[in-house]
């Protein structure tokens, strides 16, 4: 199953992603930029992304304690989530994600 | 602000886990240590992050959560007495002719020390500063991100964003001296203390504060002073007159000044050897998250291991006159009687 991840630039890149993988690692682990400091945790909100408006609904609803770290993300939005918290799926095949501006490792901030 | 000199064998700089196992090993080798940490606690991410999270792969601790395991390392360590400085980012770190450094803090501490040991995990833990464009040239002039001296706020038109405990502790805090307080957040509902939201909320009914659901825009002011804070709300744009912003969207790793002291690094990890987890500085170690080598991987258990290792070479630094002899604390006296167990 496969991922499209917009990269801080614009740049589309098709992952190739396992079922039961969290997109967060999947994107770590095709070394793609993203801080995601806490490991997955759902206590840092570093991996926050954009969710393509197609794919909103398909994802399960975030949960309270997601919701609670994305009051940290100072660049939220209606359609932002914790890639760590979305687990690759069949149902999931094909999603499209932005990486946000607030999950852009520091080196890579000018 | 401290302008006292101290003198000890080792400073640690991060009181994260590995920081503060690193106490241990030392003090089993008889060395000192004082540990500066930019929180306002032990523990590091493990207590900024995750206190309450269960984390599975500590050897011997089936399940152990981020507090629990900062509180026995705390306990581990406290036989060797060590000295922990908090509130405070070691900014300089210089290293003299004698092979001794010296190491200031922002907090105006001076430490003078025979060995360094650079245990910052991912780096000091920073305010996220909101996308706001130019908010740089309003910082510690009109926007903060903590309040140091309540008087700052005196008399302000004050506008907190945040829907944590400190957005809301500060928005009850500060309301009583304020000459206006508006408590921004996107959403009508809060991860602070239900007891702080139920507060805030009958200030607000009694219109005492002002509560607005929207996210913060950009700013009007010059020379640093800003007179508004323009929000996003659903209905559009809305300013909210203001001479005082604090947005609280908690913290971040940074790795600061740590990249100014000379040290080889590899994408903001410091490059060390696997044998002593020595940087390219004879007397500067780095162990835990912060350190990079072939291989490495960012778990607290190799943290551990490093600094066991780091323990050996850097009594050769602090005593070289001593013979180290290998013991267990299961079986060596003189170990237990320094545990004080004996």
């Amino acid at each position: 199953m496969r991922v499209y991840v917009t990269d801080y630039d614009g740049k589309e890149h098709e992952l190739e992603a396992l079922e039961g993988w969290r997109v967060m690692e999947v994107i770590r682990d095709w070394e793609l930029p993203i801080k995601a400091e806490c490991g997955g945790a759902c206590a840092c909100a570093t991996c926050h992304v954009f969710v393509d408006p197609e794919w909103a609904d398909k994802l399960h609803p975030a949960t309270d304690e997601e919701e609670d770290m994305l009051d940290t993300v100072p660049d939220v939005q209606d359609n932002s989530r914790l890639s760590c918290q979305i687990l690759m799926s069949e149902e999931l095949d094909g999603l499209k994600v932005s990486l946000a501006p607030s999950s852009k490792p520091e080196e890579l901030v000018a | 602000m401290s302008e006292r000199e101290i003198v000890t064998d080792v400073v640690i700089i991060g009181a994260g886990p590995v920081g503060l196992f690193a106490v241990f090993e030392l003090g089993l080798l008889d060395i000192k240590c004082h540990l500066i940490d930019i929180l306002d606690k032990p523990g590091g991410q493990c207590a900024e992050l995750y206190p309450e999270k269960p984390i599975y792969d500590i050897p011997g601790f089936p399940e152990i959560s981020g507090q629990h395991l900062t509180d026995n390392l705390l306990k581990q360590a406290e036989p060797f007495g060590p000295t922990y400085h908090y509130n405070q980012m070691v900014t300089e770190l210089e290293k003299l002719e004698d092979g001794s450094f010296v190491v200031k803090t922002d907090d105006n501490q001076t430490f003078k020390c025979k060995v360094v040991v650079v245990a910052a995990g991912g780096g000091s833990f920073q305010p996220k500063r909101p996308p706001v464009p130019n908010i740089e040239a309003f910082e510690n002039q009109s926007v903060f991100y903590s309040v140091r001296r309540m008087e700052e706020f005196r008399d302000h038109d004050i506008v907190i964003v945040g829907g944590g405990d400190s957005a809301l502790d500060w928005t009850l805090n500060l309301a009583p001296i304020a000459k206006s307080m508006t408590l921004v957040h996107r959403r009508d509902s809060f991860r602070a203390h239900t007891d702080s939201v139920n507060k805030m909320r009958a200030l607000a009914e009694a219109g005492k504060i002002n509560f607005e659901l929207g996210q913060i825009g950009d700013l009007d002011g010059e020379n640093g002073q800003i007179s508004a804070v323009n929000i996003k709300t659903a209905d559009g744009i809305k300013a909210l007159p203001a001479t005082r912003l604090l947005p609280f969207f908690g913290l971040t790793m940074k790795l600061g000044p740590v990249a100014d002291w000379g040290l080889n690094l590899h994408e903001n990890l410091i490059n060390v050897d696997t044998e002593k987890f020595a940087t390219n500085t004879p007397g500067i170690f780095a162990i835990g998250d912060i350190n990079y080598y072939p291989g490495k991987l960012k778990l607290i258990l190799s943290g551990f291991h490093e600094a066991a290792l780091m323990g050996q070479a850097a009594k050769k630094i602090i005593h070289p006159d001593q013979k180290v002899v290998f013991q267990y604390t299961t079986s060596s006296t003189s170990l237990q009687k320094k545990l004080g167990v004996k």
